[in-house]
């Protein structure tokens, strides 16, 4: 990242383009993400098929283009959330080997757990066979790095990298860059997967300022169903950075559940991608609650690519400490008769920051259409701090949506009637609390997740912060 | 007993719906093509103004010519790039001597020009109730009810005058509001205004009528930049209105106006807009890019600010009415109808920011989207950390008609004190069949079915305007809309 004198001179001339790509290529952290990538790419590149290692170095250099993005020159989708602590830090590539001790009890701890569940484990991006337990039943779930060497993989050439483009990403092309391991699920025609499939990514954190790239594709069959859990848990305080992308293609008529939990330690950085590409009549449904991270942006896009396709998009954060999570929705209605549903609450407590920021687009063919959004912020400090930013685009005229956020405290009234009855304030207060988490945590289906996700956000531990 | 008049204006040009489309030969002094720092000296020099303000006209000439020709590109509009070095940044019916002094030494032909808009500048024709100042190609020509007014001890005059005559005011509160940094458009308009209206209140004083400024944009090739300062002091109110118009022509005219407004203790203003500029054609040539920085300062306390606007001209518009409710218990509002139609696109929203304890804030805004037309609400709302108990509520619909235009919605809310109340709801949706149906059924046709839900669905804005804008306004709405429904 340049220097503010830098920045400055940079936007007074907005044609020296390539000295700004100059710039940021002898900045210390975008060297080291260079040479990174060139150590990477020196020790692993032999084993890959050619397509693999000609879409990592397009991307390495994209990133070089592209830098990370900021809020300047009206990036409206970064608008308030600057990810300068990640620019300015530098982080080391380092793959987790199996031979890193990780304690199973660490990780039933910090993870809802199932034993009924399949579960895949990877360690700062890297598979853990170890650690993980996959139940057969006619779904494929396999590690991306066990199947990528196998030059026959033309499903893996003909769909990988292609839901998350990262020609206009930073993150995106960074992670690809440094694409090697990470989750492939394929559900196949028919087959309606019953049993949650649990993706675990750790970030161990057994060195200080590691980067890991997690990557995982997810497809569906026609007529299919499955239920999927993305967990990112942090093992220890140190700081870190998880640049995850993951790519889910539902095929027709196919229904897919997705929960992502995001529960880092609270001096990492967390930038979660996940692209969703919606076939006709197929719905996806998605809750994601955000937790940890000292940094953290869950990037959501739908593509509603044809007509019956529908989404619904869930969500929780509750925010503590200095910590800043942003949400951003983008959901692309591209044909008619599509259905989106945004629905995003937040609890902020201490000095926190949380942004929320989703996008409709209907274009001008998503007739008969609806979408509706919201985005409801509880403020429990006067120092916490909400920005929302719920915007449509519409261009089909036969078409209904709506929009909707609200920001404010929690109503002295209700506080009032409960005191009067003689609970005390601390306990009325986890009382409305919870009843305004809860409306997200109760649609969990899962019971072992719900119950995690519960007890995490049981109101009591937050309340203290008050 | 107010006359109930209407400002109804002669159709001039047949040829099309637009009925301000007339363009009046009368002589102009003019400004070569241009800017640098000798046009902006050239202004001053022009309007005999004193040092200080020279000075703050080049430094923020400095300011903007730092910045580079690059205008801001965030708001979902498109227009090709404009060449400032293409514009006469001044001109002027060209009095002969001085300033006119009275009535009569205004040319005739420009107080017919006004005849035609319906804004009569003779004595004997007074629109009753209203004071009218007249702006043409960016000067004042004409006020009327001077006299009535200075009676009450209410200053209302042209730009040009008021800093001759009322420096200490003028080098208080001009720029007060909007610092001729802010913005690109603001920047260019502090070094190159030529004129406006400046309006003073004076404590605990109620302005007996109404107060308007008429602005006409004649001259081709030219910019129109004027900048209206309205001070009202302790426990006065007033209620202005704007009305804007300009001829057609085949290249797009570029008017950078700057609007400031200041409320002290227990002070209200209403500021209603009519604006009505040319929107060029139906392919989209021509019409005026309408770039307004409009801002208030509630400063004092229980004061109250409140924007009304109907927007139905312009091919471009790019405005945001805001308010800054610094002091405790200040009220702002901002009601707003904006309409496009053909090829106009318009970006308008408002900004709310609150600062004082007990601020309160409403924003009501209705965006209809016809033909090819595209239509952002762009709205901000921010609650700091002192605003203790501030609320906001803000509601934005949108009406869409026809299946080529475009309805945007994108609220911007930021909440820092947790005793602050924000509600924000939008909805979008066409013109409902079923509403149609019952209209037509009782024998309404489909266009005049159109027409009624339409004003119906704008009735909550219309009827904060005053009333003989609120007539005005929808029959504007009429003509804007011709040929988009039925």
């Amino acid at each position: 990242m340049p220097k503010p004198a830098e920045q400055k001179q940079i936007q007074q001339y907005p044609n020296l383009r390539e000295i700004y790509i100059a710039l940021i290529r002898n900045y210390p952290s975008y060297k080291k993400y260079q040479s990174d990538y060139e150590t990477f790419v020196s020790q692993i590149n032999r084993s890959d098929p050619k397509w693999l290692r000609d879409t990592r170095s397009r991307a390495a250099t994209r990133f070089q283009e592209l830098g990370f993005p900021t809020a300047n020159h009206g990036n409206e989708r970064w608008k308030y959330t600057s990810v300068a602590p990640i620019a300015h830090s530098i982080f080391k590539y380092k793959p987790s080997t199996d031979t890193d001790e990780i304690n199973l009890d660490d990780i039933r701890h910090s993870t809802p757990h199932d034993k009924e569940w399949t579960k895949l484990v990877f360690a700062d991006g890297c598979y853990r066979q170890d650690l993980s337990h996959i139940h057969q039943n006619g779904t494929t779930i396999v590690s991306l790095s066990s199947c990528l060497k196998d030059p026959e993989s033309r499903i893996l050439k003909t769909h990988l990298a292609r839901y998350a483009d990262f020609e206009g990403d930073g993150f995106t092309a960074l992670n690809t860059a440094f694409l090697t391991d990470g989750a492939f699920i394929y559900v196949p025609d028919g087959i309606e997967s019953t049993r949650p499939i649990h993706l675990v990514f750790l970030s161990t954190g057994q060195s200080q300022h590691t980067a890991s790239y997690p990557r995982a594709l997810i497809m569906t069959g026609r007529n299919s169903k499955l239920t999927i859990i993305e967990s990112y848990v942090g093992l220890t305080d140190n700081p870190g950075l998880t640049n995850t992308v993951v790519e889910i293609a539902a095929g027709e008529n196919s229904k897919i559940e997705h929960y992502r939990l995001l529960a880092e330690s609270a001096e990492s950085f967390h930038i979660g991608t996940t692209r969703v590409n919606l076939s006709r009549d197929s719905f996806f449904s998605s809750i994601s609650i955000s937790r940890g991270a000292k940094l953290a942006r869950n990037d959501l896009n739908v593509i509603l690519g044809a007509p019956g396709s529908g989404c619904t998009i869930k969500g929780l954060y509750i925010t503590s400490d200095s910590q800043h999570i942003d949400n951003h929705i983008d959901i692309d209605h591209a044909t008619p008769h599509t259905s989106s549903d945004q629905y995003f609450k937040g609890v902020l407590t201490d000095q926190s920051r949380a942004v929320f920021s989703g996008r409709v687009l209907m274009r001008k063919n998503a007739q008969k259409s609806n979408a509706s959004q919201k985005d409801l912020n509880l403020l429990l400090s006067d120092k916490a701090r909400v920005n929302t930013k719920p915007s449509m685009e519409i261009y089909a005229d036969d078409v209904q949506a709506v929009h909707g956020a609200t920001a404010g405290a929690v109503a002295e009234d209700a506080l009032m009637y409960m005191r009067s009855r003689g609970i005390d304030k601390h306990t009325a207060m986890s009382l409305l609390v919870n009843g305004f988490t809860s409306e997200i945590i109760d649609e969990i289906k899962p019971a072992y997740l719900r119950g995690f996700v519960g007890k995490m956000f049981s109101a009591k531990g937050n309340i203290n912060h008050i | 007993m107010v006359e109930r008049r209407v400002i109804s204006r002669t159709t001039t040009n047949l040829e099309s719906d637009y009925k301000y489309g007339f363009y009046t030969d009368i002589d102009a002094d003019m400004a070569p093509k241009g800017l640098n720092e000798n046009i902006v000296k050239f202004i001053s020099k022009k309007k005999n103004e004193p040092e200080w303000m020279l000075e703050w006209r080049l430094k923020a000439y400095r300011h903007w010519v730092k910045q580079g020709d690059q205008e801001p590109r965030w708001a979902n509009v498109d227009f090709p790039h404009i060449d400032y070095q293409d514009i006469h940044y001044y001109a002027a019916p060209k009095s002969k001597g001085d300033a006119p002094k009275s009535l009569e030494e205004v040319d005739p032909d420009l107080v017919e020009a006004f005849n035609k808009l319906g804004i009569p500048l003779e004595e004997q024709k007074k629109m009753t109730g209203v004071a009218v100042d007249a702006v043409f190609d960016s000067v004042s020509v004409a006020t009327t009810y001077q006299k009535k007014l200075e009676d009450a001890g209410i200053i209302f005059c042209s730009m040009s005058e008021a800093v001759l005559k009322h420096p200490s005011l003028m080098r208080k509160y001009l720029g007060s509001v909007v610092p001729y940094s802010d913005n690109f458009f603001a920047t260019l308009n502090s070094a190159v205004f030529s004129d406006g209206s400046f309006v003073y209140i004076p404590p605990n004083t109620r302005c007996p009528i109404e107060l308007m400024t008429y602005f006409r944009i004649n001259a081709e090739d030219t910019g129109q930049f004027e900048r209206t300062l309205i001070v009202a002091d302790e426990g006065s109110y007033v209620s202005y209105l704007e009305g804007c118009t300009a001829p057609m022509r085949k290249s797009s005219q570029l008017h950078a106006a700057v609007v400031e407004l200041v409320a002290l203790d227990n002070a209200e203003i209403k500021y209603s807009t009519l604006q009505n500029w040319y929107p060029g054609d139906k392919e989209g040539k021509g019409g005026v890019y309408n770039f307004v920085t409009k801002r208030a300062k509630a400063l004092g306390i229980n004061s109250k600010i409140s924007w009304t606007q109907v927007e139905t001209g312009s091919a471009i518009t790019w405005k945001y009415p805001s308010v800054i409710l610094q002091g405790d218990n200040s009220t702002g509002e901002f009601y707003s109808v904006a309409l496009v139609n053909n090829r106009q696109q318009a970006d308008t929203g408002t900004k709310m920011t609150h600062i004082g304890k007990n601020t309160k804030s409403t924003v009501v805004a209705k965006g209809i989207s016809a033909g090819h037309g595209n239509n952002t609400y762009r709205g901000a709302i921010s609650i700091l950390p002192s605003a203790d108990n501030a609320t906001n509520f803000t509601q934005c619909d949108s009406l869409l008609i026809g299946d080529q235009c475009g309805a945007h919605t994108v609220p911007y809310i930021e909440v820092r004190n947790s005793t602050a109340r924000m509600e924000h709801e939008a909805s979008t949706s066409k013109v409902s069949d079923d509403q149609l149906f019952y209209a037509m059924q009782r024998g309404i046709s489909e266009e005049e079915a159109h027409y009624m839900i339409i004003n119906g669905f704008c009735r909550g804005i219309f009827k904060e305007l005053p009333f003989e804008f609120a007539m005005e306004a929808g029959q504007l709405m009429r003509v804007s809309l011709e040929g988009a429904v039925g």
